[in-house]
């Protein structure tokens, strides 16, 4: 496999097939648009199938020096990045299908932004320059911006702009970050920053400008307002890209970039993240709860779950990440096809208030079927994707904090709660509206997109270990990493081999000083 | 004295070539404009092989008061480049009312902009000056029957005439005050100690200095002058003489105050965060599309200025880096400005008329849309190479404050860029129905540099890096 430079292959497809779609016509374009990213995807199934599960840590590398001056085009992957990559190429043919009808302006143009997109999160996964890093993380707002815009909702101007300037405001001090920790270690390879020490006294603010970005990036309460206005403007494959996709790449900066490369300030500073998490997924689980709008109900919901994720990656102990890798994915999928299931609706009434709608389960069999699916696997029933990535980062939280889990906790239950209440209202009930009696059930194009993310999520949610495997490796360097600095937890991990009485209550009073802390 | 002449071939052939120009269009009359206009360009081409030829030779002239370096030539083949356009595109602009004296003046202020670029004295340093200025002058009000360009000459002759009087009233003090109006023996005198006099001396010619290149609070004049100037001449003038004036800024800060870089710096950082913040909170809510790109260009500045503050080599590169991507960035945005035509050829200077032009003219309005992202900085446009390198400087000199709030002001100078790019794509189309086709110049123009700026760009980095130190070397 040495000799297939895969990974630029991947950027290439998409990119060239960009500008293709561009001057082809609407048919073609679309054409275009779905064979490029098949193409990439068989290529990511090539490159998982290739990827050397307890290899080394870094695969398929390409390095080219001096072609951009002080950084290099320098790609390569982890675990963490492969399963990452083959949720953004597995997810894209999907966006293509589903925008196939519903988007009839300016095909061209829409489908050339969605490639660009394609290349984008590649890039942002495969990336090992910290300057070719924040060149794709920062590329990702021009096709967004153009894709809420153009092919928006009523209030799409409005959305785009937040969307646009929000984010870029956070990126902006992420970069003059970089630029200080390039003169302090003297390199911009990510391999090598990995494993650079970074004075404590820099690592604080360094911290905190990374914070700053990846946080509006995720989104983190309370700079999540952005997302609820530009999922509800969003075209529906928009959303799915930015619910899938996009947020993972706020989380990504967590494991990649401020974890290991700032061990100290992680671990001074995760009273923060455990204070925000906390809140977002108490408070936007409850304010989820009385949305009338089903695509604002989910993207808060999106914020809840990304809230354990934070608190799971912070709990600094294998389940712990590798849970909130898992939410990640599962995330993506769950999230992508809910996001779905409201387009599908969407397409046929053209609102999106719940109120409007109700009694599908009577002319809409097989929809409400695959929604009750991805409730199911929003909410973490046992057996979907779901479970698997909650309670194992779940039991990562409460190893760490047993407050911060006993309150992460109350996020299921009340996730259960707006998601039911939610698949209630619209589809169980009396079926009295006349519209709505006459919505037909999902067609071909539809059972096409719905089966795979089907797939998946029960896949994930069966057999984990597929997903667990590759980062596996990865999370246990990471952790191996954030140990010196790691503050005790105030669990009893050790309880099945009792140690001598004083070293027990030396844990505890360590661990009661850190939660007193971390509930602050 | 023959050997200095030697060293001066660009200047000479720009002179003669100039003068030879003015002699046809007195004798030949108004009608045959083609061939003076190609007597122009043939000189600035000349002018450039010459420079180029001469590129990394190092020599004093005329008992020190002209340098013939790298860093001149780096900004004296901006110069003529920018102006080489600004010539080409002129015709189709003017029409009937495009005179002999165009090309002329162009000539004329282009050789004043290399002496700029290469001066050691300050009274060169001024000559240069005021022959650019003046001919600048007559420019702005070049099509005598408008009113607002009459009326943007006259500002800016006024407006220029006070800064040249600071310029003066500092250069005085200098003289006064060390004896010399050598770089080299300012630089001796501000290195045996600052007195208030040196410290006077210097605010005030900075000031002059800061009016050339619409720093704020010395801009006001720009977005007046930008808007009632005829289109070409404000393509010339947001690109030329703006690299001839940080060029000169740059020589003089770091060459004859380069050991009272503490008491300039700070100058600088307040010309810069200034610049940075007016310039980008101005140009909301602006609706003419030239004096938006006005508000944009002092808003660039200040950036140019943050890597000027870090008074180091490395910021002097990035400054050098900076002016060679926002000329070209310049010309361009500028080219799709002279594009927007109705369809009887009247110019649309409008905002809200472009509301969906990028579904009347696609490959305009992607190529605006390229500019104004590359204005912003926002990768992958190359306009974002020039920002980060001033920023890195900034950081490296230990100036974390500033490239913060530079930073962070950029998001509101993205605001108003995102707008137009909005109104471009997002809002439906306006009645206003555009004439098509350009010249193949212009559109060969606008293409190359939307292409260059988009991610071809980054491949010329490592050139790039060689040819920007090689030039900032030369002052240290």
């Amino acid at each position: 496999m040495s000799g297939l430079p895969i990974l630029s292959l991947m950027l290439a497809v998409p990119a060239v097939a960009a500008i293709a779609c561009v001057f082809a016509g609407d048919r073609n374009a679309r054409l275009i648009a779905l064979a490029a990213t098949l193409i990439d995807f068989a290529l990511g199934v090539m490159l998982w199938a290739n990827f050397d599960i307890g290899g080394a840590q870094w695969q398929f590398q390409e390095m080219h020096r001096g072609i951009f001056g002080p950084f290099n085009y320098a790609l390569g992957i982890d675990g963490i990045a492969l399963v990452l990559i083959m949720l953004s190429v597995f997810l894209m043919p999907l966006c293509i299908l589903a925008s196939w009808q519903s988007v009839t302006k300016r095909v061209g143009l829409y489908m050339a932004m969605f490639l660009v997109m394609e290349v984008v999160m590649i890039g942002v996964f495969a990336a090992q320059d910290l300057l070719l890093f924040y060149i794709f993380f920062e590329a990702g707002l021009i096709p967004m911006y153009f894709i809420i815009g153009i092919w928006g909702g009523a209030n799409r101007i409005y959305a785009a702009f937040k969307f646009f300037l929000y984010t870029l405001l956070g990126s902006v001090l992420m970069l003059i970050a970089m630029i200080a920790m390039i003169r302090e270690a003297g390199t911009t390879d990510i391999p090598t920053l990995l494993v650079y020490n970074f004075p404590p006294e820099m690592q604080t603010w360094l911290w905190l400008a990374f914070f700053a970005s990846l946080a509006v990036k995720m989104p983190m309460w309370p700079v999540h307002t952005w997302l609820p206005d530009a999922h509800v403007q969003a075209p529906t494959a928009g959303s799915m890209i930015l619910a899938g996709v996009l947020l993972k790449m706020g989380s990504y900066g967590f494991i990649r970039f401020m974890m290991p490369m700032f061990p100290d300030a992680s671990a001074q500073l995760m009273w923060i993240v455990f204070a925000l998490s906390m809140i977002a997924v108490v408070y936007t689980s409850l304010v989820a709860l009385v949305q009338s709008d089903m695509k604002k109900l989910i993207a808060y919901s999106s914020v809840a779950h990304m809230a354990i994720v934070t608190a799971g990656l912070f709990a600094f102990n294998q389940q712990g990440i590798e849970g909130a890798m898992i939410i990640m994915l599962s995330h993506g999928v769950v999230s992508a096809a809910l996001f779905f299931c409201v387009g599908v609706i969407y397409d046929r009434l053209h609102t999106r208030e719940i109120n409007r709608y109700g009694g599908l389960a009577v002319n809409m069999p097989a929809y409400a079927l695959f929604f009750m699916l991805f409730t199911m696997a929003s909410i973490g029933l046992p057996g979907t994707s779901g479970f698997v990535g909650e309670f194992l980062s779940l039991a990562g939280i409460y190893e760490a904090s047993s407050w911060v889990a006993l309150v992460c906790t109350t996020g299921i239950i009340l996730g259960a709660a707006y998601m039911l209440y939610l698949y209630r209202r619209i589809v169980f009930g009396e079926l009295t509206k006349d519209d709505v009696k006459a919505m037909p059930d999902i067609n071909p194009r539809e059972w096409a997109i719905f089966v795979p993310l089907a797939a998946v999520a029960l896949w994930m949610g069966v057999y984990p270990e597929s997903f667990l495997a590759p980062i596996r490796g990865d999370v246990t360097t990471v952790v191996a990493r954030l140990a010196p600095a790691k503050p005790a937890g105030d669990a009893h991990v050790t309880a099945g081999k009792p140690k001598a009485a004083h070293d027990t209550h030396g844990e505890a009073a360590a661990g009661e000083a850190h939660h007193a802390g971390g509930v602050q | 004295m023959t050997a200095d002449l030697a060293l001066i071939w660009p200047e000479l052939i720009l002179t003669i070539g100039g003068l030879i120009t003015l002699l046809l269009g007195t004798f030949g009359g108004d009608r045959r404009v083609g061939l003076y206009q190609l007597a122009a360009l043939v000189t600035l081409a000349a002018a450039a092989a010459a420079v180029v030829a001469m590129f990394g030779t190092q020599a004093s002239v005329f008992s020190n008061t002209l340098e013939v370096d790298a860093f001149g030539g780096f900004a004296k083949l901006l110069i003529y480049a920018a102006s080489f356009i600004c010539i080409l595109i002129a015709p189709r602009f003017f029409k009937d009312a495009m005179r002999a004296e165009y090309p002329v003046l162009i000539l004329f202020a282009t050789l004043g902009m290399g002496i700029m670029a290469s001066a050691r004295d300050l009274m060169t340093l001024y000559v240069g000056l005021e022959l650019n200025s003046l001919a600048a002058y007559v420019l702005a009000s070049f099509m005598r029957s408008d009113d607002r360009s009459s009326e943007a000459g006259l500002k800016y002759f006024v407006l220029g005439a006070l800064a040249s009087g600071m310029l003066l009233y500092g250069i005085s003090l200098l003289y006064g005050f060390s004896g010399t109006t050598q770089f080299a023996g300012i630089a001796q005198a501000m290195g045996g100690g600052m007195n208030n006099g040196l410290l006077f001396g210097l605010v005030f010619v900075i000031a002059g200095l800061a009016f050339k290149i619409s720093a704020v609070p010395f801009h006001m004049w720009t977005p007046d002058v930008y808007e009632g100037a005829p289109t070409p001449v404000t393509t010339f003038f947001a690109s030329a003489p703006k690299v001839a004036a940080m060029a000169l800024m740059t020589r003089v800060v770091i060459e004859a105050m380069g050991p009272a870089t503490a008491a300039w710096q700070q100058i600088m950082i307040f010309l810069a965060l200034a610049s940075i913040i007016l310039g980008a909170v101005g140009a909301i809510g602006q609706k003419n599309i030239k004096r938006l790109l006005a508000y944009s260009s002092i808003n660039n500045v200040g950036y140019m200025l943050v890597g000027l503050a870090a008074g180091t080599q490395q910021g002097v590169e990035s400054v050098l880096t900076y002016l060679l991507i926002y000329v070209v960035t310049t010309i361009g945005s500028f080219l799709v400005v002279l594009q927007l035509r109705d369809t009887e050829g009247n110019p649309i200077e409008s905002i809200p008329a472009l509301a969906g032009f990028s579904q009347r003219r696609p490959g305009l309005a992607a190529a605006m849309a390229v500019f104004l992202f590359s204005l912003a900085g926002i990768p992958p446009l190359f306009g974002f190479w020039p920002k980060y390198l001033v920023f890195q400087a900034a950081v490296d000199a230990n100036l974390l404050p500033l490239a913060i709030a530079g930073i962070v002001a950029s998001v509101i100078g993205a605001f108003y860029y995102i707008a137009v790019i909005k109104t471009m794509y997002f809002d439906d189309k306006s009645e206003v129905e555009f004439g098509t086709g350009g010249v193949v110049v212009e559109d060969a123009v606008i293409t190359a540099s939307a292409l260059w700026l988009s991610v071809v760009g980054y491949f010329f980095i490592p050139v790039l890096a060689v040819v920007s130190a090689t030039a900032a070397a030369v002052l240290f």
